[in-house]
């Protein structure tokens, strides 16, 4: 047990407008795992998991492999093996972790994202920009996202997010 | 004057709203202009150049006229368009350009002296004597000029920017839009129709057409519920398509809020960006006037407002209503004004074969004159058959023909063609890829053709996508022709006006070709037609029509002026939406944050970054004093900062050191496990990119810094490298900045506290790594320096950063040391000549900076050929030294250094300063810069010389490293 | 504007970081006559129509991409990866 206390990145309670809530997850568990040339299926084969096309996401059970880029996934959910034919590095400390869901996800995401997310389904992921931020985002069904940004930029992820969140809700809020 | 029965108005909820200060009555569902009309209010602004009164010309955004200022509680907004603007409870508009007031505006005389305002007036005028040009013309003009004022404070609206994505956009929902809207949603392709207007119909709405069996806006109210149950559709409102940019992206302004009371959080814009697949331009035409003496009299409109006015917000602009006009369009509106009881006086149409029209008398052959009547319309003048008579008149309806509403198709350096059958120009198939042009837009101004064109163009651009659309039923509709003769300006004497926004007369234009100016856009720019906010939408094709005249060609060879984004205008709000305060960039803050600020560290913006700029302490009335005090600190015990902002890239692979060899001008692969080198990093072209240290933490596993500033351009200029020339090699890098949080501790008692806080001595060689366990939690310890005293620098997993700083900071304390900022690391590394972005600032070679030496023989890197070219290297270069002054005095970066005795001019420059500070260490100031043959002139004096901020001083020139230039402190 | 990028599929422009002339991609070698280095490094053709410039997918998965356009008709020809495709698991 370390004598040092673990901070998350933010630590703020939830965020809900117009039903839809943004949130802070718990500290994440994340590898990043950049196989060396030729070696993907062979990462995939010892993860147990197919490595993942771009824009795209596999699990088995609670691990899940998320393209990151280019020769480039994350390991979420479970710690890698010794030994892969690939760079290993925990990335767990340098992102936050957002969960953003309800009816309005899509909307809030259509201020901040350029990509169309309206049927984005389990599975899929995409490296894009949270406005002038770096994403890792990752689609978790019916209109509910995890978004993974650098964890130092997270309190102008959250404004932001918030921001739009809170015009939208306004926007909704109106009778004609 | 409002009419029973007529406009789609909400008679049950009246709305007040004031003008000019004046409370006035409208119902929900008018515009600011018709609320004006309804009020008989007649005058409503100040034409720019000559102040004449003006009334409302149009009912659309097109309006020249009906410019107004909307005050609100956050914000005030100059040249809102009356006829865009919606009435809301309370709402306050101002008229423009007028003082002391709207009826009685000083300024007036300008039009008494008119014959000495014409074109090029301010060119020709302002020109002596010359000195007159910045103290008085200038601030004359500029008072004289302008239309709406600007409140002078920060816009504290909200505004919004957002994306939108579809198969088929389709802009416009008049008769055209809506068909090809129904046509695609149908087929359950994903559709975006957006509409300028608060309701969907366009001219449907306006005129008393039929479709089907069915009044026009009845037909509009079923189509429009069909496509509400359609959720493949959106219906945007209110949103204005202003331009068409490059694979399908689109620019459009919605009017979220402006047309309610504000209320908190509710944008007032929302700027979208729709990306769309295919695209189908429906937006109709636009009408134009017919120049003659004194046309912009209030009470002279175009003949199609009246009608729009007339059907949408149940208002006529006058009594007994004469129209003017050339083509057939002019029977509907006079049928559709008489059905409601209105009295049309006359109808004047210059063409001998004018059709009639039962009930009203037809002058043919005939023309306005002239119009009377300065605020606002009595009679006008009419001559037919040589003869002229008056009419008594408070309303003309005038119709020069149409204009198609092309403007997007010119976005992409799209040019129109002219056709002499409509006497106007059309938009050419495939100027903006991917979209259509149907109906009014396309020159079909039939309701069935326009129908039955925004049906196919809908088909048309779903097959492109590989889509079948079933056929659709087209309704029955009007289908007359489109009969025009084209008529400009009407001859006379007077002056008769072409663009009324910006005040430009049918002479403006003749003058301008009189002196040379016989291109469209000289034409254009001499006289300023069409550069009004309204783009001269209502003005250009007549004014051009006239420069061809006066030039003596076609129109066709005369050409337009070129559209341009926006269409409308956008407020740079709405463009910049989110962008301002914490919205302007990204910030990005240390685990260290919190603990500075509660210190009472002022945060230095490094980037993106916030990093404190010194910790002050009791007592301390200036910055100099604590970073003079955290200097002593660490020379003499020991300092803490945060370093986590520095790039910490990871490379792993077994041909990870040949990767480094290739980046890095020295030796990498060599260095054993275990230990840190300092590398250089040249561009292609020799020059420097970045310095920083790279440590070897296993055989096949590296760690690279770089310096704060350059973290993203190492990464990217990494990326490059290894994918243009050796994407093979069995290497893989990623970023870590933000896995680690990293904390220098320097200083002669840096070992005590680095032992204290891990529980043993460091047992570590200078520019050696090891793992470490601290207080529980796996770290790296490197022994590095940026202070020139034993430093050591202590990472660890970034959640753990902040409870490592604080603990840090409680031990160093103890031993009577503690936290230095930015400006006290900035000090003592300029005390030792180490390099920052200050000194490799894209100019410097290895050589400048007296590191040619590192780049090694033994092997190629990036920048290699490059450094050794002639004119990087040698005497002529400017070479980095160190700066003492030979007196007390405060030395400033961006000095130039001078030889003694030259004269002070650029050729004689030989040199330049890149960093300064006081050094609490030696007692001086200190600088580093470049100076011209440096390296051999240590010893020399030469002159440091800032003009702008009065620095005049000799300074010795000396070795860049001042303080312990044998490194024996950092090796203990 | 928009690219398509060969990984992440079509994008706006924004997540794009220009970089000049694919020339870049032609390095002489570490042998080559100066003259070689200078066309390298300096020389570059302004062309109206058909030209290759690099872009880097910055806000992607950071590819770097050899795009070949029109800088007259604004057409977009081809987008590549400079590095080939890593989709099938990067180069062997």
């Amino acid at each position: 047990m370390p004598d040092l206390i673990a901070k998350p990145a933010l630590g703020l309670p939830p965020l809900t407008h117009a039903g839809t809530t943004l949130a802070e997850a718990a500290l994440p568990q994340i590898t990043a795992i950049a196989p060396f040339p030729g070696q993907s299926a062979a990462v995939g084969t010892a993860l147990g998991l197919t490595f993942p096309a771009p824009n795209c996401v596999t699990e088995a059970g609670e691990a899940r492999l998320v393209w990151a880029g280019r020769d480039l996934a994350f390991l979420l959910g479970k710690a890698a093996p010794e030994g892969l034919p690939a760079a290993v590095t925990d990335q767990s400390d340098g992102w936050v972790a957002l969960t953003l869901s309800g009816p309005q996800a899509v909307q809030v995401l259509a201020r901040l994202v350029p990509l169309d997310l309206r049927d984005m389904p389990r599975g899929q992921a995409a490296r894009t920009a949270l406005n002038h931020l770096p994403l890792v985002l990752i689609a978790e069904g019916e209109g509910a996202f995890t978004l993974l940004t650098f964890r130092s930029m997270a309190r102008t992820a959250w404004h932001e997010i918030g921001e739009a969140m809170e015009k939208l809700a306004a926007r909704a809020a109106l009778t004609p | 004057m409002r009419i029973d029965g007529k406009g789609r108005i909400d008679r049950t909820r009246p709305v007040t709203f004031t003008f000019d200060g004046r409370a006035y009555a409208g119902y929900k569902g008018d515009t600011l202009a018709s609320a004006l009309i309804a009020n008989d209010v007649r005058v409503v602004g100040r034409s720019f150049k000559y102040h004449r009164p003006r009334g409302i010309l149009t009912a659309g955004s097109e309006e020249p006229n009906a410019l107004v200022e909307i005050v609100g509680p956050a914000n005030q907004t100059p040249n809102t368009r009356a006829t865009v603007q919606e009435l809301f409870e309370g709402l306050e508009a101002r008229s423009q350009n007028r003082w002391p007031s709207l009826r009685f505006d000083a300024l007036e005389v300008n039009d008494l002296a008119a014959p000495f305002l014409s074109a090029g007036f301010y060119y020709k005028t302002f020109m002596w004597p010359r000195r007159f040009w910045e103290g008085v013309y200038e601030p004359l003009i500029r008072r004289a000029a302008g239309l709406g004022s600007l409140s002078g404070r920060h816009d504290a609206g909200v505004y919004e920017k957002a994306w939108a994505h579809c198969d088929l956009l389709v802009i416009g929902a008049g008769p055209a839009g809506l068909m090809a809207a129904l046509t695609a949603a149908r087929v359950g392709a994903d559709v975006i129709l957006a509409d300028e207007s608060s309701e969907p119909g366009g001219r449907l709405l306006s005129d008393a057409a039929e479709i089907g069996d069915q009044p026009a806006a009845d037909w509009v109210a079923t189509v429009l519920a069909e496509l509400a149950s359609l959720p493949n559709l959106r219906l945007m409102t209110r949103t204005t398509v202003t331009g068409a940019y490059d694979d399908g992206t689109f620019g459009a302004l919605e009017r979220v809020g402006l047309h309610r009371r504000p209320r908190p959080n509710l944008p007032r814009e929302c700027f979208w960006r729709i990306v769309a697949k295919r695209s189908v331009l429906t937006a109709g035409a636009l009408e134009r006037h017919i120049a003659f003496e004194d046309n912009d009299r209030p009470g002279v409109m175009l003949a199609s407002a009246l009608p729009a006015y007339m059907n949408r917000y149940g208002v006529v602009p006058g009594q007994r209503v004469t129209l003017f006009g050339n083509n057939d369009g002019l029977r509907g509106v006079a049928r559709s004004l008489m059905a409601a009881g209105v009295t049309v006086a006359a109808i004047i149409d210059p063409r001998e074969d004018a059709p009639e029209e039962p009930g009203v008398t037809v002058h043919k052959g005939a023309q306005v004159v002239r119009a009377r009547g300065r605020m606002g319309l009595r009679e006008i003048t009419v001559r037919s058959g040589g003869r002229e008579f008056r009419l008594e008149t408070d309303c003309l309806g005038v119709s020069g023909g149409w204009n198609p509403t092309l403007h997007l198709t010119c976005h992409l350096n799209g040019r129109p063609r002219w056709s002499d059958e409509l006497a106007a120009f059309v938009p050419v198939e495939g100027a903006v890829p991917g979209m259509l042009v149907a109906g009014a837009a396309n020159g079909t101004f039939s309701n069935h053709g326009c129908l039955a064109a925004g049906a196919e163009a809908a088909r048309a651009s779903l097959a492109a996508l590989g889509r079948v659309a079933g056929a659709v039923d087209l309704p029955q509709a009007e289908d007359a022709p489109y009969r025009i003769a084209p008529l400009w300006a009407v001859p006379g004497k007077g002056r008769a006006w072409l663009d009324f926004a910006n005040d430009v007369t049918v002479k403006d234009v003749g003058l301008a070709a009189q002196e040379g100016f016989r291109s469209v856009e000289h034409m254009k720019r001499y006289t300023t037609q069409g550069m009004a906010p309204d783009q001269g939408k209502t003005s250009n094709v007549a004014a051009l029509a006239v420069l061809a005249d006066a030039t003596g060609q076609a129109i066709a060879q005369t050409g337009t002026t070129t559209f341009r984004p926006p269409y409308t205008p956008v407020s740079i709000a709405a463009m910049g939406a989110g962008g301002r305060g914490e919205g302007f960039a990204p910030q990005r803050f240390l685990t260290s944050d919190q603990a500075s600020r509660d210190r009472g560290a002022p945060m230095i913006e490094a980037g993106l970054w916030y990093r404190p700029g010194y910790f002050p302490k009791p007592g301390e009335t200036t910055w100099r004093e604590a970073c003079d005090r955290e200097v002593r600190m660490v020379r003499t015990a020991v300092g803490v900062t945060d370093v986590s902002t520095l790039g910490k890239i990871d490379i792993q692979g077994p041909d990870a050191g040949r990767f480094l060899d290739f980046v890095y001008t020295n030796m990498f692969s060599t260095l054993p496990v275990g230990k840190v080198r300092y590398g250089l990093m040249l561009r292609e072209d020799g020059h420097v990119l970045d310095d920083g240290t790279c440590a070897r933490l296993g055989p096949d596993h590296w760690l690279m810094t770089t310096t704060t500033a350059a973290a993203g351009l190492v990464m990217r200029h990494l990326d490059f490298v290894h994918q243009a020339f050796c994407a093979a090699w069995q290497v893989r890098f990623v970023s870590v900045t933000e896995s680690w949080a990293q904390f220098a501790v320097a200083g002669p008692l840096a070992r005590d506290l680095v032992a204290s806080a891990l529980g043993h001595a460091p047992d570590l060689p200078f520019m050696g790594c090891v793992p470490v366990t601290v207080q529980g939690v796996a770290g790296r310890l490197f022994r590095i320096s940026f202070s020139g005293e034993e430093g050591y620098e202590l990472a660890v997993p970034t959640r753990y950063g902040e409870a490592l700083f604080r603990d840090l900071t409680a031990r160093a304390e103890t031993m009577g040391g503690g936290l230095y900022g930015m400006e006290a690391l900035n000090v003592l590394r300029i005390e030792k000549g180490f390099i920052t972005h200050a000194e490799i600032h894209g100019r410097t070679t290895a050589f400048d900076i007296g590191m040619e030496k590192m780049i090694s023989g033994k092997k190629d890197c990036i920048g290699k050929a490059a450094a050794a070219r002639p004119g990087l290297l040698g005497a002529a270069r400017e070479q980095m030294v160190g700066l003492v002054p030979l007196t007390d005095t405060v030395l400033t970066a961006g000095a130039h250094l001078f030889a003694q005795g030259v004269e002070l001019t650029r050729d004689h420059a030989a040199g330049y300063v890149t960093s300064v500070g006081y050094s609490p260490t030696l007692h001086s100031h200190l600088a580093l810069g470049f100076l011209q043959n440096g390296r051999a002139r240590h010893g020399e004096t030469v002159r440091l010389v800032d003009r702008l901020r009065g620095v005049d001083v000799l300074c010795r020139v000396s070795d860049p490293v001042f303080h312990d230039p044998k490194g024996e402190k950092l090796r203990a | 504007m928009r690219l398509t990028c060969p990984l992440c599929g079509p994008r706006d422009r924004r997540e794009f970081y220009y970089s000049g002339a694919a020339v870049a991609l032609d390095r002489p070698g570490a042998e080559a006559p100066p003259e070689a280095w200078d066309d390298h490094l300096h020389n570059r053709d302004n062309p109206a129509g058909v030209t290759q410039d690099l872009w880097y997918h910055e806000q992607g998965c950071c590819s770097w991409l050899k795009v070949t356009r029109n800088t007259v008709t604004h057409e977009i020809l081809a987008v590549e990866t400079v590095g080939g495709d890593s989709t099938a698991g990067g180069v062997a």
